[in-house]
């Protein structure tokens, strides 16, 4: 390529440096300098009260392993994850199977169900706080029909019902994401081998396991882990509809290290949690980015 | 099986589909009733399902009292941080295709920042914003949108322009075109599908953000995801304004879903899932 109509391969050096170099330079503008500032603040003692600069060692990280608060946070969010994500995951396939085939208005309809994945998720948030609210919402008043009597549930505020709340608005938010996606994978199966397997009379199970599993398995891995990030650092959602309440109860770690930073000003405190964290998923993401790779 | 029966498992599937289409939109509706009621019905109890007229005195507020300048505000950063982007970030991205700029290792490294959770480095940026003085106006937003969607831009229109095929460019090339006009005449050209869909993406990301905008704005600048927020009180609650302004953000993303339906698989999937 370099000697292509006789350029100059110091040309062709110099000019696909300048291409890139914008780019890596904003990214380690806001990317590489506030790691570095991170990890050098989680060693510092920085708060409301304090401001020593000097090395303090692993006082910060030291703490991570008492802080109650910071656990039950991790808890939340890997529990959220947990529970959330089958759900999506089974709605979104019962979903594409719906629609896979010949059906009539189908884009109009897809189109709908797409929706809420490109909303604000703060806009999503505050659309599912208008609907649970227990006086002026509809959620509270269709319930009352089916039970025959005034129901006034507090659902973002009782510890019952706060979580399915906020696992009913996230549910609903990504659900079409994973419909898209296996739909998109399941419309790739191929078809002739689905015939032949139902012409040699296998049942529905050993054809979904041997020849649909198989086929939409990479695009379903990929769905699972995108969305597996995302709720791991779930925030605009709980925020509007909670901000992390009653008290604590459906605090996240993202949450959590909001309020550290932000509203309690112990900035180093929160910096080892967010560096900790940040350690912990790119495990996670060096997994998955080799996963999306493998299906380009 | 005869012709019946498959009419009937149609009905019966296109019924299901329905259904569905209406519960996943139905808070939507409920989002659009609330912002086109009258405060009366606002209120009411129980209820009301479905406003008797449509009164804009929502909107009409919003814009008298200047909280609609969110709006403004949000078009301003997402817009002009979506040009940059997509400008350096598409660079980058013909510079590792054709280049191999960076080998395998660069692109993997320019996409995993991305990954990063952005409450981890919420508070160092602000810290680095405040000694700036970026804080609170467009180009500390602007540029922290840019940098922030570039990974995207370059991860995504990677996947671009490796669809275009080499035989096009070396032609140009052999024309006597420079690289630079090569790239202008011929790749992106070429890529313009790509271009748009990964644009409109970008400015979804940075129309939709939250977190940064909290941090960063205080009252100039102010974004509408952070007013709608605000208008949620410990004491009361502006219903109207929060379904007023929601709706003008959920505006335009009605019209994407209705128009870029068929890139939205690989929007959404950073190019993993072609669809």
């Amino acid at each position: 390529m370099q000697t292509v109509a006789g350029k100059s391969i110091h040309g062709e050096r110099f000019f696909k440096y300048a291409l890139i170099a914008p780019a890596v330079f904003l990214i380690l503008f806001i990317g590489l300098y506030p790691f570095f500032k991170l990890i050098v603040t989680s060693f510092q003692n920085i708060s409301m009260f304090d401001e020593i600069r000097s090395y303090q060692g692993f006082i910060h990280y030291g703490r991570l392993f008492g802080d109650t608060r910071l656990w039950s946070s991790i808890l939340n969010t890997v529990l959220f994850t947990v529970v959330a994500l089958p759900i999506e995951l089974l709605l979104g396939y019962f979903l594409a199977v719906l629609f896979l085939g010949r059906l009539p208005f189908k884009q109009a309809l897809v189109a709908i169900i797409l929706l809420p994945t490109i909303i604000s998720p703060i806009v999503a948030g505050s659309i599912w706080r208008l609907l649970f609210d227990q006086r002026f919402g509809p959620i509270n008043q269709a319930i009352s029909w089916f039970a025959g009597r005034d129901v006034k549930i507090l659902w973002t505020v009782e510890s019952a019902f706060v979580w399915p709340a906020i696992l009913i608005a996230e549910v609903w938010q990504w659900t079409p994401f994973m419909f898209l996606l296996l739909y998109a994978a399941l419309s790739g199966v191929d078809k002739e081998q689905l015939e032949a397997s139902q012409i040699d009379g296998a049942s529905w199970w050993m054809t979904f396991r041997r020849i649909v599993l198989p086929a939409i398995m990479p695009v379903m891995v990929i769905a699972v882990l995108i969305r597996a990030l995302d709720l791991f650092r779930v925030f605009d959602v709980i925020w509007t509809m909670t901000q992390g309440g009653p008290g604590t109860q459906t605090e996240t770690i993202s949450i959590y290290a909001y309020q550290m930073a932000f509203r309690q000003f112990e900035i180093s405190y929160s910096s080892a949690i967010a560096f900790v964290v940040i350690v912990i998923l790119t495990a996670i993401v060096m997994a998955a980015l080799r996963r999306v790779e493998l299906a380009r | 099986m005869n012709r019946w029966d498959r009419g009937w498992r149609l009905g019966l599937r296109l019924a299901i589909a329905v259904v569905v289409a209406m519960l996943f939109v139905f808070p939507v509706y409920w989002l659009a009733a609330i912002s086109v009621k009258s405060p009366d019905e606002i209120y009411a109890y129980p209820p009301v399902w479905f406003p008797s007229a449509f009164h804009l005195s929502s909107y009409v507020t919003l814009f008298r009292d200047g909280d609609a300048w969110a709006v403004w505000n949000s078009l301003i950063t997402a817009g002009v941080s979506t040009l940059l982007a997509m400008f350096f970030g598409t660079l980058a991205a013909y510079s590792i295709v054709r280049f191999k700029t960076g080998g395998a290792h660069l692109p993997m490294w320019i996409i995993s920042q991305r990954m990063v959770p952005p409450i981890c480095v919420a508070f160092p940026i602000f810290l680095l914003f405040v000694s700036l003085h970026l804080i609170d106006n467009f180009t500390g937003l602007i540029l922290l949108y840019t940098a922030f969607n570039i990974p995207y831009v370059t991860w995504m229109m990677r996947g671009y322009i490796q669809d275009i095929p080499l035989e096009l460019e070396q032609s140009a090339l052999v024309d006597g075109l420079t690289r630079w006009s090569t790239l202008w005449k011929v790749v992106l050209p070429m890529a313009r599908a790509g271009l748009f869909a990964t644009a409109v993406f970008t400015f979804i990301f940075a129309w939709n953000d939250f977190l940064f905008a909290l941090i960063l704005t205080k009252s100039e600048v102010v974004t509408y995801t952070v007013k709608v927020t605000g208008y949620f009180g410990s004491q009361s609650t502006f219903w109207s304004k929060i379904g007023a302004m929601s709706m003008l953000g959920v505006l335009p993303m009605i019209f994407v879903v209705g128009t870029m339906q068929r890139f939205i698989v690989r929007g959404m999937t950073m190019g993993a899932v072609k669809g």
